[in-house]
Parts: C-alpha cells; structure tokens; sequence
C-alpha cells in the first residue's frame, strides 16, 4: 500500500479498480494548512488524464501489472510495434498509452511490456538510458556567461537540456523517471 | 568544466541570493531594527495542527524562530530582524525544501496592516538592489511591484475565484483545496496581492478582530501565484495562548501526529509582551521570484538529494 507523501511522477497505483500512472505531481501546502498532493494521472487503459488532489495518509493500492519482456522493432504513425523475446509475438502499443517513454525507444531496445489482462498498456523503461545527441549548438570555451545548460536532439527526436561541454555525436545518459540528462558516457 | 556542472551553473543565482540578503538587511538595518540570532535547537516548538518539527535527540530542529523572537519582544527588544536556517519534516517539492531559509521580523506598536506596509518598503528596496525595480518577470507575469499592491480578504477571495463561500469551504473541510487549487494561482499575477483576514481557527498566534472575532489579523502575500510570507497581529494573551495551543494538540492527535509540549517559558513571558506585529518570510521564495526560477531547487547551493 502506497500513501500520499509516496506519490512521485511515474508511480502506478489502482483508482477504482484500472490501473493509473502518476505523470506529474506537486507537493502543496497552504500557508497554515494541510500537506496536499496535486497530481495528474493518466488512466493506462483509456488514456484519459484526470487531476486529483490528496491529502497526507491517504492510501493507494499499488497496480502490479505482469510484465513481459520485449523488444521494440520500428514506429508506423502512432503505432510502437514490439516483439515477445519468448513467444517472437508481435503487439502494438499506440503513442499515447507510451507516454513519455516514446521518447526513449530506439530499434531492438529492450524494455518490460505492461500486461492488463490480454491487453498491452504500456512499457516500464530502466531508470536510466543510453542515448546519442544527434543535434546540438557547439560550446564556446571560456564562455562562462550565465547559459548553464543547451538544448540538444537525441536520436529519438527527444529534445532536453544538456550541459554546454556535450557535443554532437556523443553517447548520454538520461534519467527516464525526469526525462533529463544525468551525464556523459565515456567511450 | 567542474564535474558538479549543475553547481557551477548556479553562480549566477547564488550572486544574486547573496544580493539579495544584503538589500534586506541594509532595509532593516537602515529603519533602526537589531539583527538577532536565537538558537536553532529548542526543548519544543509551537504545537500547530500541520507544521511538524525534524526531532534533534530529544529536543526539535525549531520550525521558524518566532517563539524566541516573541520571548524577546516581551523582554523589552522592540524591532528585531533574523535570517536563519528552519526546518519542517516532509516539506519536499518545487518550492519546498525541509530546510530553509527564513527572514522573520516583528515591530512592537505595529498592526497587521501596518506590517503589509512595511512589506510593500521591503520588496521595493529589495527589488532595487537586485535590479529588478519596478516591474519584474515572473512565470510570464508582468509583476508591477509599486505601491499600493492588490489587498484582498479571504472572503472576497473565496467569493471571486471559487463557487463556494468560505464558510462553506470551512464546514464542508475544503478551505485548503480551495486555496490550492482556486485562489492561490489567481494571486499576486499584475502586482504583490495581500490576502488577509483568515478564519480565526487558521491564526494559531494570531489576534483575532475585535469587530469580527470569527477572524485572526493574519495575512499572506503573493507573487505570481507563490505565496510568500505570513504575517499577523500578535496574540499577546498567554491564557488565550495556552489554550489554542491546546486545540493544535487535540488536531495533532486525531490527525495521528505526535503532541508537542506546552512551550512554558514562552507562555509565562507573553503576557509582557506589547502589542505587536510579525511576520515570516521564504528568503528561497523570494529569489525564486526575483530570478524568474521555475523551482526552488535552482536558488540553493544543495537540495538535500545533491548531499
């Protein structure tokens, strides 16, 4: 059993009886008031978002969703299709019920498929990834006006803030759970 | 480039931190008020219904300064100031942090009003000495920091920016909801917005209005949607003290949280205490707006997950 002050961004809990993901939260507290947590969840079966606010000891049950584990083979329009490593099935997951974790997926990546019943809901990503910048303005050595961070394309299309000494072409890290970057890959 | 990057990016904002903190002790300092420092490590805090402390072997990490700062104004220190360091458990998120910084200040002979006043002096003169008089950006907000800023009850609030009245929020228990979800972003957008006269039973240390006694002289204020500072006319009234004090505990313990020791030495000094007014600001806050920082993370040297 989750409570409140256990909410955070990608957590999977069950609101009346389907199983929700946490895609973003703010911890609130009016001046003198109670401890809320305003989240948005998105309902991994419809896709629906909804907003719900709660309070400190509020309690959650945990969606424990069968993984199973896949590969992802290419992207047509909308559609993420995957492969079973052990049955070589092959399943489609639209963009939508991806979230963020599109931003993620390269070919023959392997990640865990979220089962509901019969139905493929979505994928649990590691916490961190490998990933290549393909786009990013050059830094100017010595520069040390106030920019502290650049944007920079990754493979994927994905587009985040990264330090001014990554350079195009190099090997990154990034924390799936916040979608930044968390450091350089030495090759 | 330092292998700490997300540090070193932050020297910007730490200069302008430390800018900041001069302006507002230049402010005091220039209107005849003492800088004060009281201990951080005390036998017990205030009991309140939802502030818990961070306990320190046997005693607390205090939650704000302002049971010492009181004990002083009741030995006869008229105008004190102090910036310190305060703690309150489980307080994380983008704009909170378990421990932070907090500049409180009390004025004996003030009021609440007189204290928003002071407010509007302060921001003004601060805002000078960072650069940003008299309009600054905050969140896309233009924010018009001259005088007089947006003064507003809570129960105009509640009648503006909700569908219910604020006593109805009270009896139906949704007064924080409300807050949070309707009020709070509406405030502080064109210019500092003060929202005062709170239902009396969100005054724990407040004196109530003699004309209206359902409601403390309390106020917040707010900048582009941010709440920043709390202040009220001091309840100087030990026995009414004692027993709303009393009242936080009973809320403590049907909420299932620890009760808090009655903070006697405080108590039996309040009643020397004159009649004054005080006021808690987040120093954090207060840069967060000032550099246009989306979280409160950007304006501190460590978040407790960097240590």
């Amino acid at each position: 059993m989750y409570t409140a002050s256990d909410l955070r961004k990608g957590l999977k809990v069950i609101i009346d009886g389907e199983p929700y993901i946490v895609t973003a939260f703010e911890f609130s507290k009016p001046g003198k008031g109670q401890a809320l947590y305003r989240t948005k969840l998105r309902n991994m079966i419809t896709g629906l978002s909804i907003d719900r606010t709660y309070r400190e000891g509020e309690t959650f049950e945990p969606a424990s969703l069968e993984e199973r584990a896949m590969q992802f083979l290419y992207k047509e329009g909308d559609h993420y299709h995957f492969m079973d490593n052990e049955t070589y099935e092959q399943i489609i997951i639209s963009e939508g019920s991806l979230g963020d974790a599109k931003n993620f997926l390269i070919e023959n990546f392997n990640v865990e498929v979220l089962m509901f019943g019969d139905r493929a809901i979505g994928v649990d990503l590691p916490n961190f990834v490998n990933l290549r910048v393909i786009k990013t303005e050059p830094w100017v050595r010595g520069d040390t006006s106030k920019a502290d961070f650049k944007p920079a394309t990754l493979e994927t299309g994905y587009v985040l803030r990264v330090p001014p000494f990554i350079e195009e072409g190099e090997l990154i890290t990034i924390d799936t759970r916040s979608g930044e970057f968390s450091k350089r890959v030495k090759e | 480039m330092a292998k700490n990057w997300p540090l070193a990016g932050r020297k910007e904002n730490l200069r302008q931190r430390a800018r900041l903190l001069q302006g507002i002790r230049q402010f005091f300092i220039g209107k005849g008020y003492l800088e004060v420092e009281t201990p951080h490590r005390i036998p017990t805090p205030a009991p309140e219904s939802h502030i818990d402390a961070v306990p320190s072997e046997t005693w607390f990490l205090h939650t704000s300064p302002e049971l010492c700062m009181k004990r002083m104004m009741a030995a006869g220190y008229g105008k004190i100031f102090q910036i310190c360091r305060c703690w309150r458990e489980k307080e994380r998120g983008s704009r909170h942090l378990p421990e932070f910084t907090l500049l409180e200040w009390y004025r004996a002979g003030a009021d609440y009003q007189s204290l928003m006043d002071e407010c509007e002096d302060l921001i003004g003169f601060a805002a000078q000495a960072v650069d940003a008089w008299p309009t600054m950006n905050f969140r896309g907000c233009e924010i018009d920091l001259s005088s007089p800023w947006e003064r507003i009850s809570v129960n105009e609030a509640f009648q503006q920016y909700t569908r219910i009245s604020m006593t109805e929020a009270l009896k139906k228990d949704l007064f924080d909801e409300a807050m949070v979800q309707e009020i709070e972003p509406k405030l502080g957008i064109r210019k500092p917005t003060f929202l005062y006269d709170y239902p009396a039973e969100r005054g724990a240390l407040a004196r109530l209005k003699k004309a209206e006694p359902g409601l403390a002289e309390r106020f917040e204020f707010y900048m582009g949607g941010l709440e920043l500072a709390n202040g009220f006319s001091e309840l100087v009234d030990s026995e009414e003290q004692r027993k709303r004090f009393q009242v936080e505990n009973q809320n403590r313990q049907s909420l299932g949280k620890s009760i808090y020791a009655m903070p006697d030495k405080f108590l039996a000094e309040l009643d020397d205490m004159p009649v004054s007014a005080g006021i808690a600001l987040g120093v954090d806050r207060l840069v967060m707006v000032f550099l246009d920082a989306e979280t409160i993370d950007e304006v501190v040297a460590f978040t407790p997950e960097e240590l």
